[in-house]
């Protein structure tokens, strides 16, 4: 079975320990993995921000690296969402290259989803003893159904879930919303700190880098240097 | 309500500074109410694509319902308005007033009449109005406009209210709750018996009977359709349902989604004038049917926002209203409806921050009752600055050379290695960049975690080189 990995540009860029984890969970299931060079980013910011021809062109761009694989994987909700709702949905519904999209969208799979729903995987290779608290980020939750996949993992892995309140309210990141209007998601990830605390675990845990980033970088700013901000892939693939 | 939406950014960070917000903010329970109340109907989701597609089909026949919609409130001894602008529509209701020697005005909720500015219109006519919905007396009271559109006064504590009633009553201060809202019903039940006219807003008006037809909880609406000589209705023309039929599928919706109640106190319909005979009833009653940038959506690709039913679950449910309230948004229309609505009414160069104050987690799509995909609609306003280069400069410059650069691979790994290792200098002492060129919006509040050091893929190519010695 040939499985594409998509990093993320996130990933990529800021925390490939997450791309690598993903890439051990793939293998240790058998899974012949390749990871196309010219790959970049799946055109999200640029869609969200407007620029509407731009990102079809960075589609057409994806769907070229990853055609000839059997599956696609992600470690993000939110690329995945950007790639199975808004390729097709929106961006070349209706157009003549659908069909393709279309078929691109169905092999394509949030990490957790893959594991849990195509592998359906029995063990994991990482052992995590403790509490975690998860967060649903936005578009695996909303747009992709991801929401007991991670959790089931994790506790594969040994952890106990210690859910937080309001685990499926927006932590703020929201992509560029973040720098355009920094202030309101500045609130937003102070909300979503809070409720981390509340959960008692010192470990948040999620499925997305850009909400990951946003609630470590607040949860720093608050002085706690304390709770520890993963990947799920992180964690179950024994790199946390 | 005069404009406000491009001073957004500024306002939203001031209301997010005003304490006594931020804690009536949180005294709102109406999301775990919808929850609850969903859970009463069998068939949630299939009511809210039947009421869609009914809303759609409606829409796409406009015309044809609001003029069978006139016709039939016309046999009832109703007159119909058409007003094309804000301006029409106020002109045809002071008017009214004029011909009709009225001095004293009794209000029931209308939102459009907050969009048109209907009351300072009236009272330049030298007519008084008083508005009966207990948030919107609370409001003209305190001289402000909504910041909800169903629980207008939502950001005024009990004890702003009880300040308020002490000027207005000259009773004694209480901030028992049963004890206010009976001062008001006693301050209020003598201007309904001595208004001369009552102007209400209306929730639908059914074609196929020339009915208008109001929610409420507090039954003011009856007071003001009924007791005065002459009433007066002012509604969008986006508002027409075929039947009555439609009506009881979309009731089922809106009190759920608006408040979590299974059916409001109070559903008013008035259909016609007082007949021969009656005892009760208006002698006229005027219908005002506004467009005011209503049919601007009609054919666009944006046509599904006059889906709204306006019960408000947009904003309910979006993180970012709860944390700004409504008067941010500087309009009529908070959340993410405004944020559409707003744009295309006043024009998207006034309200330009509104289609981006959304993080697109996509609540609001969730929540509303006809499934109008509210970020969708965001996104294309977002297209419309793009195209058209209305956001910043810089914004603009940094679509463009990103998407430059993920487009070409060869440069893009030259620029993302650079990329890190700047980003790893500023964040090279404790693993965190506190502040860095550019990221001003981000480390104000927070701070990035400094990347691993180098990108995924030279340490994936360094790997798989590594292995093949």
């Amino acid at each position: 079975m040939k499985v594409g990995l998509f990093v993320t540009c996130l990933v990529d860029l800021s925390r490939p320990s997450i791309g690598f984890a993903a890439l051990r969970l793939l293998e240790a299931n058998g899974c012949e993995v390749v990871v196309p060079e010219a790959q970049t980013c799946c055109g999200q910011p640029g869609y969200n921000s407007g620029a509407r021809e731009i990102s079809k062109s960075i589609a057409r761009k994806v769907l070229a690296e990853f055609r000839d694989c059997d599956y696609i994987v992600a470690p993000s909700g939110s690329c995945s969402g950007q790639v199975k709702v808004h390729y097709v949905e929106d961006l070349f519904h209706g157009e003549p290259e659908e069909p393709e999209f279309r078929a691109l969208a169905a092999k394509w799979y949030e990490l957790s989803d893959f594991l849990v729903n195509v592998l359906k995987v029995s063990a994991v290779p990482g052992r995590f003893e403790g509490q975690v608290t998860y967060h649903d980020s936005c578009s695996g939750l909303r747009e992709l159904g991801v929401k007991r996949q991670p959790r089931e993992l994790l506790e594969k892995a040994g952890a106990t879930l210690a859910e937080m309140p309001e685990a499926e309210k927006c932590c703020g990141f929201g992509g560029t919303f973040s720098i355009k209007l920094g202030d309101i998601s500045t609130r937003m990830a102070a909300n979503k700190c809070a409720s981390i605390h509340q959960s008692g675990a010192k470990v948040i845990a999620g499925g997305d880098l850009g909400c990951l980033l946003n609630i470590e970088g607040r949860l720093r700013r608050e002085g706690d240097m304390e709770t520890r901000v993963l990947h799920y892939a992180e964690i179950i693939a024994g790199e946390g | 309500m005069q404009v406000q939406s491009m001073f957004f950014k500024r306002n939203a960070s001031m209301k997010l500074d005003d304490p006594a917000l931020q804690k009536n903010m949180k005294t709102m329970k109406f999301v775990d109410a919808r929850a609850r109340a969903v859970l009463d109907v069998d068939c949630w989701q299939e009511i809210r694509t039947h009421a869609a597609a009914l809303r759609d089909r409606t829409i796409a026949n406009l015309d044809a319902y609001l003029v069978e919609f006139e016709r039939n409130a016309t046999r009832r001894g109703a007159v119909v308005h058409w007003a094309e602008t804000a301006e029409e529509a106020c002109r045809i209701i002071t008017d009214i007033a004029k011909k009709n020697d009225v001095r004293k005005v009794t209000k029931s909720k209308s939102m459009v009449s907050e969009e048109i500015n209907l009351n300072e219109h009236l009272e330049a006519a030298g007519v008084q109005v008083v508005e009966t919905d207990l948030g919107e007396y609370i409001l003209q009271l305190a001289h402000e406009p909504p910041s909800h559109i169903v629980a207008p006064a939502v950001h005024k504590s009990k004890e702003d209210v009880a300040d308020l009633f002490v000027a207005a009553h000259h009773r004694p201060r209480t901030t028992i709750i049963p004890e206010m809202t009976r001062e008001a019903r006693e301050a209020l039940r003598e201007h309904f018996l001595t208004a001369d006219m009552g102007i209400s807003g209306s929730n639908f008006v059914i074609a196929e009977t020339g009915t208008t037809l109001t929610v409420t909880n507090e039954g003011n609406a009856d007071l003001v359709t009924t007791v005065p000589r002459i009433h007066c209705v002012i509604t969008g023309v986006e508002k027409v349902i075929p039947t009555f039929e439609d009506f009881a599928t979309l009731i089922r919706l809106l009190p759920r989604s608006a408040t979590g109640q299974s059916v409001a106190n109070y559903l008013t319909l008035t259909t016609g004038i007082k007949g021969p005979g009656e005892n009760e009833g208006p002698e006229q009653m005027h219908i005002v049917l506004v467009d005011a940038g209503r049919t601007k959506f009609v054919g666009s690709e944006m046509q599904e926002m006059l889906r709204c039913i306006r019960c408000g679950a947009c904003m309910n449910h979006c993180p970012v209203y709860q944390n700004i309230g409504g008067h941010a948004y500087g309009w009529v229309y908070p959340g993410p409806m405004g944020s559409v609505l707003t744009p295309v009414y006043v024009g998207i160069e006034n309200a330009g921050d509104l289609p981006n104050a959304s993080t697109f987690c996509g609540e609001c799509q969730v929540a509303c009752p006809v499934k109008i995909p509210l970020p969708d609609l965001m996104r294309k306003l977002r297209e419309q600055q793009y195209d058209n280069a209305l956001r910043p400069w810089s914004e603009r410059f940094g679509i463009r050379a990103w998407s430059y650069a993920v487009q070409r691979p060869r440069l893009y790994r030259t620029l993302s290695a650079i990329a890190v290792r700047v980003a790893g200098w500023f964040g090279r002492r404790d693993k965190l960049i506190h502040w860095m060129p550019g990221l001003d919006g981000w480390t104000r509040g927070r701070d990035m975690p400094a990347p691993q050091g180098k990108t995924f893929r030279e340490m994936y190519a360094g790997r798989r080189d590594g292995g093949r010695r």
